[in-house]
C-alpha cells in the first residue's frame, strides 16, 4: 500500500470524479426542470438508454459525433413526449409510468441494438479537448481544464439552468405550475404546456446523459449500459433540494466518494470490494440526514392537474 | 340569515365509500390498457416480421393454456402479490416504495441466515421462524427509509433508491465470502449461492414436477389480512387516512410521520417475506439474481390491481401470467428476449395513463349522483 | 379531452391495422423437422454479449454449420433468463417438447436441472458451469478451467508492462470472474515478482460505466497492461482505447475486435469440442453422466494472440511455455 495522501491521487480522484459526475448533472439537472414543474419523471434510466444506443449507433454509422449528439437529444425528446403524453394528459400516476417508460427504453435499446448491430462494438467518441492556458495551472489546470465538451457543457449548464429557473418568466412559471397549478392556470398560464415542456427539457438533457456514456465515456454500448445511473440521477435531485446548484453538489458528492472507492481498491487498501462499493450510497443517504438546509420540495409534485378541481 | 351547516360526516364512512360501481372500474381499465398495450406491441411485431397473432396466442396459451403454465404463473404471482400488497399499504399513505429490490434480498438473506444456522430444527418451526426473520429484516430495510422521512424529512425515493444498491452489495459481499457455497468453494468454481438450505426450512412443493409450492396460500392470506388491516383496524384507518388527506388527518391528530414510516416498514417487511418465500419455496437457497425484479414488478402488479389488496390477487396472477406467457412466446417465435421487456414497457405505462379513464367517469358519476341528491333534498 | 380521445382512436385504429396486415408476417414456431437434431439452450443473458452466453451460442451455431446447417440440427434459445423459475419453466417446456439436447447455460440453473431431468430420461440435460451431474445418468455437466488463460495472460502481461504496474477490473468475486483473476494475479507474481497488481472490482456485471472508471483509475496509477472479466468488461477496453500504449488481456471471447490496436492476447471459451462429444455420445446412447472442463489440454480453452500486436518474442515463449506447463500439470494455475 502506497501513500494514499498523495497529490497524484487527488487528482486521480478529481479527475474520475468530473468524468463520474457528467452524465448524472445532465440527467438531474433535467429532472429538476420536470420536478420543478410537478411531474416526478422516474423514467430518466430509460431514456438515457435508448439515447445512448441511438447516439452510439448514428456514431457507427456515420462516424459523426455532433450527429450523434443531435440524435440522442431528438430520441430524449420523444422520450420526453410520451412521458408527458401518459404522466400529463391521461393524469398517470407518475411514479408507476416513469417505471414504465424505463422497461420501455430497456427493452427497446436492447432489442434494436440486437437487431441493427449484433454484438459490442467501439466507436470513436467525443475527444479531450485541452483549453490553452487554462490548462496550465498547476494542480487544478490539467484535472478541470483538460476534458471531452460535454464535461464542459454539464457545468455550464448548471449556471444556466439556475439563471433560467430563477431569472427568466419561464423559470418562473415553470415554478408556478409545480407550487400551485391552479393558482398558475387561474393567471392563464397552461399547466399542461409548461408541464410539457419541462419534461421535455428533462427528457433531451437525459438524452444527452445517455449520450455522454456511449460516445463520450465509454464509447461503446452494451445491453443496460446505464446500470441504474438514471435512478441515482432521479434520487439527486431530492438531495440538491431542486436546484440545480444542489444538484450538482449531489453529483459531486456521489461521484467523488465512486471515484474514491474505485481508487482505495485500486491502491489495495484492505477492505472487501463490494463493502467499498457501497460507500456512495451510505454516504449520500448520511449527508442528506444530516445536512441541516433543504430545498421544499414543490407542492404540487407527484400530482394530477385536473383543471377546476385543485 | 340561517346558514344551513353541513354535519360533519364520519370519516370512516367517507373513505370506506367505495362503490361496486367503481371498484368494477377500477379493475376494467387496467386490462383495458394492457389490451392497448398489446395491440401496439403488435406494430413492433410486425417489424420483427413475427406474426403478432401467432405471437400472442403463443403467450396465452404458455400462461393459461395448459395446468404447467398455470403453476407457473402462479409460481410468479406469489412474490408479486406479496410485493404489491406492500406497495399498497404504502401507496394508501402517500409512500412510493421504490425499495422493493433491497427488501426482497434482506429478508432472503436473514430467513437464509437462519436455515443454515439451525439445520437440525424441526421442520414448522424452522419455516416459521425463516419467515419471520425474512418479515422482520424487510421491515427493518423498509423502516429506515421511513424513519428517515419521518424524522429527517429525507424523501423515501431517494433512500430507497440508495438501500437497494447497499443491500444489493451486502449480499454481493455475503455471496463472495461468508454465506459462500462451501462446496462451490472446494470444487474450485467459486458460483455465487449459498449452499443449500436444510430440507426442514423447505416450503412444501405443493404439484409435484413444478415449482409450485406453498408460498402462495401465504400470499393469499396475507391479501386477505392486508385488507382486514386497512378497511377494519384503527391503524389501517389512519394510513388511509394520511394519504387522503394530510392536511386534514394532522388537524385531527393523526400522526403523518409516524404512519408513513409504519407503512414503509409494513410495505418493507411484506417485500421481505416475499423473498425468503422465493428462496424456501422456489431456489432452496440464494443465488445470484434471484429477486428476478420483483421489487418493481410488485409496483406494476399493485398497479394493475387498483392498489386495492383483494383486487390485487387477480392483477398478480394475470401479470404474472403476462410474464411468463411472454417467456413462452419468445421461445416459440424465437424473438430476442429485450422484445418482451419493450412489451412490458408499454404494458405498464398504458395501464398507468388508463386511470383517466376512471375519474372522469368516476368524477361525471359523482357530479350526477350529487345533483341527484340535491334535487332529491329540494 | 378531444385530443385523448382522438390518440386513444388513433392508437387503437393504428394497431388494428397492423393486426390485420400481420397475414404477411412469419410462421409460427418452426415446424418439427423429421431426422434433424433438435438442441435448446437457456442462457441467463443475451447471445451478443461478448462473453459468457455468446461462447455457447458461437459455439452451437458452429456446429450447426458443420453438420449441414438448420436442417441437420435444429437450434433454440431463451435469452436473459437470469430469473430462474423462467428459466426452469424454458427448461421443462423445451423438454416436454422433445428436443434432444436441452442445455441450461447457466451455473444458477443447477437446482432446476436437477429437478426436472428425472422426469424426461429420454432427453439429454446439460448445464454449467459446475461439475455436478448429481448423479443423474441423463445429465452433463460442464465448467472451463478459467485460471488457465488467466496465467498465461499474467505471464505475458508480466512481461510486457513497463511501468511495473498492472491492473484488474472485476465484476464481482464469484464464479470464473474470480478464477480467472485469481489465475491472472497468480501468472503475473510467478513471472515476476517485482510487477504490482492492484485489483478493483465494481459490485455489477453490467455497470459499464463502473468497469470505465475503474480501468481510467487503474491507468492514472500508472497500469499499462489491463485484464479484466465479465460483459460489462468492454467499457475497460474503450477506455484503454483512449489512453496510449496500455495494453489489454481478454477473456471468454476473442476481444481482438474492440481494439485491434491495444488487445494482446485473448482466452476463449471453446464448447464445440464438448457439444460435438455429447453429441456423439447421445447417438451413442449414453445420455449424460460426465462432467467436462475446459482446459488447454483438451482444447477447450484457447488462446488468441492478435497478430496486429508486436508480442517479443521472449514473452511469447513465456507464454507458450505456461501452456505446456498448464497442459502437462507442471505450472499450477491457481495459487
Amino acid at each position: 500500500m502506497r501513500d494514499i495522501f498523495s497529490f497524484n491521487v487527488l487528482a486521480g480522484v478529481l479527475q474520475t470524479m468530473l468524468s463520474l459526475a457528467t452524465p448524472f448533472l445532465f440527467a438531474a439537472v433535467g429532472e429538476t426542470f420536470s420536478q420543478l414543474s410537478g411531474v416526478v419523471n422516474l423514467g430518466v434510466d430509460g431514456i438515457m438508454l435508448l439515447s445512448a444506443f441511438f447516439a452510439f449507433y448514428t456514431v457507427l454509422l456515420t462516424g459523426n459525433i455532433w450527429l450523434g449528439l443531435l440524435v440522442a437529444i431528438i430520441v430524449g425528446l420523444l422520450m420526453g413526449l410520451l412521458m408527458s403524453v401518459v404522466s400529463v394528459t391521461f393524469k398517470a400516476q407518475q411514479g408507476i409510468s416513469g417505471i414504465g417508460l424505463q422497461i420501455l427504453g430497456l427493452g427497446l435499446s436492447s432489442l434494436l441494438f440486437k437487431v441493427l448491430v449484433g454484438t459490442v462494438r467501439t466507436v470513436s467518441g467525443f475527444r479531450r479537448m485541452r483549453i490553452p492556458l487554462l490548462a496550465d495551472i498547476p494542480f487544478l489546470g490539467p484535472i478541470l481544464f483538460n476534458n471531452t465538451v460535454l464535461v464542459y457543457a454539464a457545468f455550464l449548464l448548471v449556471p444556466v439552468s439556475w439563471f433560467i429557473l430563477e431569472r427568466t418568466t419561464l423559470g418562473l412559471k415553470i415554478k408556478a405550475v409545480g407550487q400551485n397549478p391552479s393558482a398558475a392556470d387561474s393567471v392563464g398560464i397552461s399547466v399542461n404546456g409548461i408541464r410539457y415542456l419541462s419534461v421535455c427539457i428533462g427528457s433531451a438533457l437525459a438524452g444527452v446523459a445517455g449520450a455522454s456514456i456511449s460516445i463520450s465515456i465509454s464509447n461503446l454500448f452494451q445491453d443496460n449500459i446505464t446500470a441504474g445511473q438514471g435512478f441515482i440521477a432521479v434520487a439527486l435531485v431530492y438531495f440538491g433540494g431542486w436546484s440545480p446548484i444542489g444538484v450538482m453538489g449531489g453529483a459531486l458528492l456521489f461521484s467523488f466518494a465512486t471515484s474514491a472507492q474505485i481508487w482505495l481498491q485500486v491502491l489495495g487498501v484492505d477492505i472487501p470490494a463490494s463493502l467499498a462499493v457501497m460507500i456512495p450510497y451510505i454516504l449520500t443517504i448520511v449527508v442528506l440526514t444530516v445536512s441541516v438546509n433543504r430545498g421544499k420540495q414543490p407542492a404540487a409534485l407527484n400530482k394530477q392537474f385536473f383543471r377546476g378541481e385543485n | 340569515m340561517k346558514e344551513k351547516r353541513q354535519k360533519p360526516q364520519d370519516p370512516n364512512q367517507l373513505l370506506s365509500r367505495d362503490s361496486w360501481f367503481e371498484l368494477g372500474l377500477r379493475t376494467l381499465f387496467p386490462f383495458l390498457g394492457v389490451l392497448v398495450a398489446l395491440l401496439v406491441s403488435a406494430v413492433v411485431l410486425l417489424f420483427l416480421r413475427v406474426n403478432p397473432l401467432a405471437a400472442y396466442a403463443a403467450m396465452f396459451r404458455g400462461a393459461f393454456g395448459s395446468m404447467s403454465g398455470w403453476y407457473q404463473t402462479f409460481v410468479k404471482a406469489t412474490p408479486l402479490l406479496l410485493v404489491g400488497l406492500g406497495i399498497c399499504i404504502a401507496f394508501k399513505a402517500s409512500v412510493i416504495n421504490i425499495g422493493g429490490e433491497g427488501q426482497i434480498i434482506m429478508g432472503a438473506l436473514a430467513g437464509t441466515a437462519v436455515a443454515l444456522r439451525f439445520p437440525d430444527a424441526p421442520a414448522f418451526m424452522l419455516v416459521t421462524t425463516c419467515l419471520l426473520a425474512g418479515f422482520l429484516a424487510g421491515a427493518f430495510w423498509g423502516f429506515i427509509p421511513g424513519y428517515l422521512k419521518a424524522r429527517f424529512k429525507v424523501n423515501e425515493i431517494l433512500s430507497t433508491i440508495m438501500m437497494n444498491h447497499i443491500a444489493l452489495q451486502f449480499m454481493n459481499y455475503l455471496l463472495s465470502g461468508p454465506m459462500m457455497d462451501p462446496e462451490a468453494r472446494s470444487a474450485g468454481t467459486f458460483l455465487a449461492q449459498t449452499a443449500r438450505l436444510p430440507a426442514g426450512s423447505w416450503l412444501t412443493r405443493i404439484v409435484p414436477q413444478t415449482l409450485m409450492h406453498s408460498g402462495v396460500y401465504i400470499a393469499l392470506t396475507l391479501a386477505i389480512l392486508v385488507y382486514v388491516f386497512l378497511w377494519r383496524t384503527t391503524i389501517g384507518f389512519r394510513i388511509r387516512a394520511v394519504g387522503l388527506n394530510p392536511q386534514a388527518s394532522l388537524y385531527s391528530a393523526i400522526n403523518v410521520p409516524v404512519n408513513q414510516a409504519l407503512s414503509m416498514t409494513l410495505a418493507g417487511g411484506l417485500a421481505g417475506l416475499a423473498g425468503i418465500i422465493e428462496v424456501l419455496g422456489v431456489h432452496r437457497r440464494i443465488i445470484e439474481g434471484f429477486t428476478g425484479g420483483y421489487g418493481f414488478t410488485g409496483i406494476v402488479a399493485a398497479l394493475l390491481g387498483s392498489l386495492h389488496p383483494i383486487g390485487l390477487i387477480p392483477a398478480s396472477i394475470l401479470f404474472g401470467g403476462l410474464l411468463v406467457g411472454a417467456n413462452t412466446m419468445q421461445r416459440a417465435m424465437q424473438v430476442p428476449a429485450a422484445l418482451i421487456q419493450a412489451i412490458l414497457g408499454l404494458v405498464v405505462l398504458f395501464v398507468s395513463g388508463s386511470t383517466l379513464g376512471i375519474q372522469q367517469i368516476i368524477k361525471k358519476r359523482r357530479i350526477s349522483v350529487t345533483a341527484a341528491i340535491k334535487e332529491d333534498q329540494s | 379531452m378531444r385530443m385523448m380521445r382522438f390518440a386513444v382512436v388513433a392508437v387503437l385504429v393504428l394497431s388494428m391495422a397492423g393486426v390485420v396486415m400481420a397475414g404477411g408476417g412469419r410462421e409460427a414456431a418452426p415446424a418439427v423437422d423429421d431426422g434433424a437434431l433438435r438442441i435448446a439452450v437457456v442462457m441467463p443473458s443475451a447471445t451478443n454479449d461478448m462473453a459468457f452466453s455468446q461462447s455457447m451460442w458461437t459455439a452451437l451455431t458452429a456446429v450447426q454449420a458443420e453438420m449441414g446447417g438448420p436442417s441437420a440440427l435444429q437450434l433454440s434459445y431463451s435469452e436473459n433468463m437470469f430469473v430462474v423459475p423462467d428459466a426452469a419453466g424454458a427448461l421443462r417446456d423445451y423438454a416436454s417438447q422433445g428436443y434432444d439436447i436441452v442445455i441450461g447455460h447457466g451455473s444458477q440453473y443447477g437446482s432446476s436441472i436437477q429437478d426436472i431431468a428425472p422426469d424426461f430420461p429420454d432427453t439429454v440435460f446439460a448445464w454449467g458451469t459446475d461439475v455436478n451431474t448429481f448423479g443423474l445418468d441423463n445429465v452433463y455437466a460442464y465448467t472451463a478451467a478459467a485460471e488457465q488463460g488467466g496465467y498465461v495472460n499474467g505471464v505475458l502481461a508480466a512481461l510486457m508492462t513497463r511501468s511495473g504496474q498492472v491492473g484488474v477490473t472485476g465484476p464481482v468475486e464469484v464464479g470464473d470472474a474470480k478464477t480467472y483473476i485469481d489465475g491472472f494475479v497468480n501468472g503475473v507474481r510467478q513471472t515476476d515478482s517485482a510487477v504490482r497488481v492492484s485489483q478493483s472490482w465494481t459490485g455489477s456485471f453490467s455497470d459499464v460505466a463502473a468497469m470505465t472508471a475503474a480501468a481510467s483509475t487503474h491507468i492514472a496509477n500508472g497500469a499499462d497492461a489491463l485484464t479484466g472479466s465479465s460483459q460489462s468488461v468492454v467499457g475497460s477496453v474503450g477506455v484503454a482505447r483512449e489512453s496510449d500504449g496500455v495494453l489489454w488481456f481478454g477473456t471468454q471471447a476473442d476481444q481482438t475486435d474492440l481494439a485491434p490496436e491495444l488487445v494482446v492476447a485473448s482466452q476463449i471459451y471453446d464448447w464445440t469440442d464438448m457439444l460435438r462429444e455429447i453429441i456423439a455420445n447421445r447417438q451413442a446412447g449414453r445420455m449424460g453422466g460426465e462432467s467436462y472442463i475446459l482446459t488447454f489440454a483438451n482444447d477447450g480453452l484457447k488462446m488468441a494472440f492478435n497478430p496486429a500486436i508486436d508480442i517479443p518474442a521472449e514473452a511469447m515463449e513465456a507464454a507458450l511455455a505456461a501452456i505446456e506447463g498448464i497442459k502437462n500439470g507442471q505450472i499450477r494455475a491457481m495459487p
